[in-house]
């Protein structure tokens, strides 16, 4: 070990770069409401974003409950199924896990655990949240308008979109337009901070190696998400033009109902082109996150440093780089060139070559390490398993001779929802108890969360595996009923009833977490700085929670990587970040 | 689509590429203990937040120009294309818009001498330009419509409403920067709280021209065969 000291142990040259000048709230309403605090909008954020999944929670209820019994909720309109897909696709996607990821864990960890006081941009941060919130609400609002939200699939794809045989073409496609335009515009002042913070605000000795992977993740997702979600708000702003103002973007010549609409040669292509140019890159915002944040929980509760740093970092960089050149998978049944398609489909398996790196290098930090199996560390491994699961389909959906036959059946379904639905998830439950005790001081409940997760990860696995079976028996997804069809046996009736059982009690298994989290927060144990004995600067705040600027007089001086854990010879079987260096004798 | 990667993903990958490895993606974090002091360079950087914060945002604006790019090039291989002429007023709108650009650049080089006075003349003189140059383009806009070339008649003509209008956008966001610099300067500040401010916002003007430029390029006829040449080479 090289141990690199200059001067006298422990002594640190005077700081070079000066304090920055912070905001300060002056009243309750620009300390809670009107914040610019990051950690505020972080929580705010996360309410939010949690609370608007709710409904797609209940929505995804709803949807369970007409599969299994398909002649008995009158309640359930064809085009009320559609809408309810639709809205739960797009609210789980977007106004979920994007915003949880990077307006929730983003605005929280990157200031703390790169040593900052805040964000570099304040007040920008604060309009993203608003800005956010308004997106969500113009979300909720076309429920309430005549003809409903859109049900046209999370897609959008035109022309059905904007037709009038779909659900919500009046007004629920408009306003999820206009929605997730005011999603990017505020996404986009959210994301110039994280980037530029990570870039600009590091404390001193925070070099890019030290940073812990969490940052690596959502900083690297950022990125992504930056160049990826001007496509979809191009495909969106062109959509609008088509169904407002009776441009030919994406509209080809159309009968309808023995009529000749105004439109004429829009290419549906085009859209789908830019829709997935956004949508590819979006699993991995999504995805590099969760990469990130899993890899420090593992680490902290297997007390190992985290197997292979240096390779994790490339292979978050690689994916992000390459999940660019991979969007036409989705294509494959649109009719191109099959040298396209043999194109996107090796880059798509190359995906998978830093992507087992990770994995290989998630199970060797756990080898031999002392894990600990507290309910972060559960959700840690939940996750490692399940994103093997639902990549190992990726496999197979990404070569276009298997996904043809494939397509559009519950197989995509149970994919998708196992890799970058329930895998996700359990990033983001295990985040939550990890960090919980950061944000409010105390711990949640073990019990409690211990219910929860085994009831959420055996749940999700009585949800999706049967549906792998019945996307393989030829199931089609987004059928409102499939009636008598000779290839669906009765047996697949049964399992969708199981399915839908087990989707209801995995439901309400989520009430039990939110009960924790409220409960916890006046009558959970009190859990001090560093509840997890964990590394990261965000443990080593003078105060907990972090009070306004994080650090108290003077920035934390970082002296060692982020995963100090079991270092032999040292006193505790962690040293944290920002333990001074001790000169060697020798 | 292949534009985009070509002409966008490439360059910022490839600075993206440079950057990081300048930055000792290669070092062994294990085995390096001590404080940043040791390690030159590789610190958090020393450009100002704003300055890299407009780098950041004029990718995010260069992907979102180059994905519409992308598609009107795809669109453009439709039968039912119709290029229409350009009005002639672009051109002197162009011209404005290059005089705006070139009165930020005078504003930057006054504010960097010292010279407050001249900051100011710059700043309001590129503002009246820009204000120019958008109340030009609403005039093509009815020119246009006057001759019948309507939004929805024709791709090609809502693509040319489509990239003015948001080149636009971006200008009267820039307007709203600007105002706030020369109101800084009216009221006085010293040239040291302004310089940057007054840097960045000639950034953003000599890249909204730039953009301008391309745009206009490919908006106007004869320009459009060179284009459908160079897709040709591309594709």
């Amino acid at each position: 070990m090289v141990d690199i000291t200059i001067g006298a142990a422990g002594t640190i040259p005077p700081a070079e770069v000066k304090d920055v000048e912070l905001y300060h709230p002056k009243s309750w309403v620009t300390k809670y409401v009107f914040c610019q605090d990051a950690k505020v909008i972080a929580i705010q954020y996360s309410i939010t974003a949690l609370s608007i999944g709710l409904v797609a929670l209940v929505l995804s209820w709803l949807i369970r409950l007409q599969l299994a019994f398909p002649s008995n909720f009158s309640a359930i309109s064809p085009g009320d199924y559609l809408q309810f897909i639709t809205i739960h696709g797009m609210i789980m996607v977007i106004y979920l896990l994007t915003a949880l990821f990077l307006g929730g864990f983003g605005n929280y960890l990157i200031p703390l655990m790169v040593g900052a006081r805040d964000m570099v941009f304040p007040y920008v941060n604060m309009v993203s949240y608003w800005v956010y919130l308004l997106a969500v609400l113009v979300l909720v609002a076309s429920f309430f308008m005549p003809g409903g939200p859109t049900g046209s699939g999370w897609t959008l794809y035109p022309p059905q979109a904007i037709l009038s045989g779909t659900p919500g073409r009046d007004w629920g496609i408009i306003l999820m337009l206009v929605s997730l335009i005011l999603f990017i515009i505020g996404f986009t002042m959210g994301g110039l901070n994280y980037v530029v913070t990570a870039l600009q605000s590091r404390t001193r000795g925070m070099t890019l190696m030290r940073m812990p992977l969490t940052v690596w993740g959502i900083v690297t997702a950022t990125v992504l998400a930056l160049l990826a979600f001007p496509a979809l708000f191009v495909g969106c702003v062109m959509l609008l033009f088509d169904r407002i103002l009776g441009t030919s973007f994406f509209i080809p010549a159309v009968v309808e109902l023995g009529q000749h609409l105004n439109y004429s040669g829009g290419s549906p292509l085009l859209f789908q082109h830019l829709f997935w140019f956004f949508g590819h890159p979006e699993v991995y915002i999504v995805a590099l996150p969760a990469f990130g944040i899993v890899s420090d929980l593992i680490a902290t509760h297997a007390r190992k440093n985290i197997f292979g740093y240096r390779m994790m970092v490339w292979a978050i960089v690689a994916i992000g780089a390459l999940s660019m050149v991979v969007w036409a998978h989705h294509m494959y049944v649109s009719g191109m060139n099959p040298y396209f398609g043999f194109f996107f489909a090796t880059t798509t398996l190359i995906i998978a070559i830093p992507t087992a790196i990770k994995v290989y290098n998630w199970v060797l930090t756990l080898w031999r390490g002392d894990i600990h199996l507290t309910v972060p560390m559960l959700f840690a491994l939940a996750f490692i398993v399940t994103f093997v699961n639902g990549g190992m389909t990726g496999l197979f959906l990404g070569n276009p001779v298997v996904d043809v036959p494939l397509s559009d059946t519950m197989f995509v379904v149970a994919h998708f929802h196992m890799v970058m639905g329930m895998a996700p998830i359990f990033v983001i439950f295990g985040a939550i108890y990890h960090w919980y005790p950061k944000v409010t001081g105390r711990m949640l409940n073990e019990m409690l969360g211990k219910f929860h997760f085994w009831v959420t990860f055996l749940g999700a696995y009585a949800i999706y595996f049967p549906m792998h079976y019945l996307g393989l028996m030829g199931v089609p997804r987004r059928y409102f009923e499939m009636g008598d069809m000779a290839f669906v046996p009765q047996s697949a009736t049964t399992l969708n009833i199981f399915i839908t059982m087990a989707a209801l009690i995995v439901g309400f298994a989520q009430m039990v977490f939110l009960f924790n989290m409220i409960w916890s927060l006046s009558k959970g144990k009190p859990a001090g700085s560093n509840p997890w004995r964990a590394t990261t600067l965000e443990w080593q705040t003078p105060e907990t929670p972090p009070g306004h600027g994080n650090w108290g007089k003077e920035l934390p001086v970082v002296y060692r990587w982020a995963y100090g854990y079991s270092v032999p010879g040292a006193k505790e079987d962690f040293v944290p970040q920002n333990q001074p260096a001790v000169a060697r004798a020798a | 689509m292949s534009i985009t990667i070509l002409f966008l993903l490439a360059p910022i990958g490839a600075i993206i590429a440079w950057w990081l490895s300048r930055q000792r993606l290669t070092a062994k974090p294990w085995l390096e203990v001590g404080a940043i002091d040791d390690f030159p360079g590789t610190g958090a950087s020393s450009l100002p937040a704003a300055t890299i914060g407009l780098g950041v945002f004029l990718a995010v604006v260069s992907s979102l120009f180059a994905l519409f790019i992308s598609a009107y090039f795809m669109r453009m291989q439709v039968a039912d294309w119709a290029q229409m002429p350009a009005p002639k007023v672009l051109w002197f709108n162009t011209g404005v818009l290059i005089l705006s650009s070139v009165a930020l650049q005078y504003a930057q080089v006054a504010a960097r001498r010292g010279r407050m006075e001249d900051v100011g003349y710059g700043l309001t003189a590129g503002g009246l330009f820009t204000l120019t140059f958008l109340v030009g383009q609403l005039f093509a806009w009815q020119q246009l419509n006057a001759a019948g070339y309507f939004l929805a008649a024709n791709p090609a003509n809502a693509f040319f409403y489509l990239f003015t209008g948001l080149h636009g956008l971006h200008l009267l966001g820039g307007i709203v920067a600007l105002a706030l610099t020369v109101d800084k300067v009216w009221r006085g500040f010293e040239v040291n709280q302004v310089r940057l401010s007054v840097q960045l916002c000639a950034v953003y003007w000599h890249f909204l021209l730039a953009l301008w430029l391309v745009l206009f390029t490919l908006l106007t006829p004869w320009v459009g065969d060179f284009a459908d040449i160079c897709r040709q080479l591309l594709t």
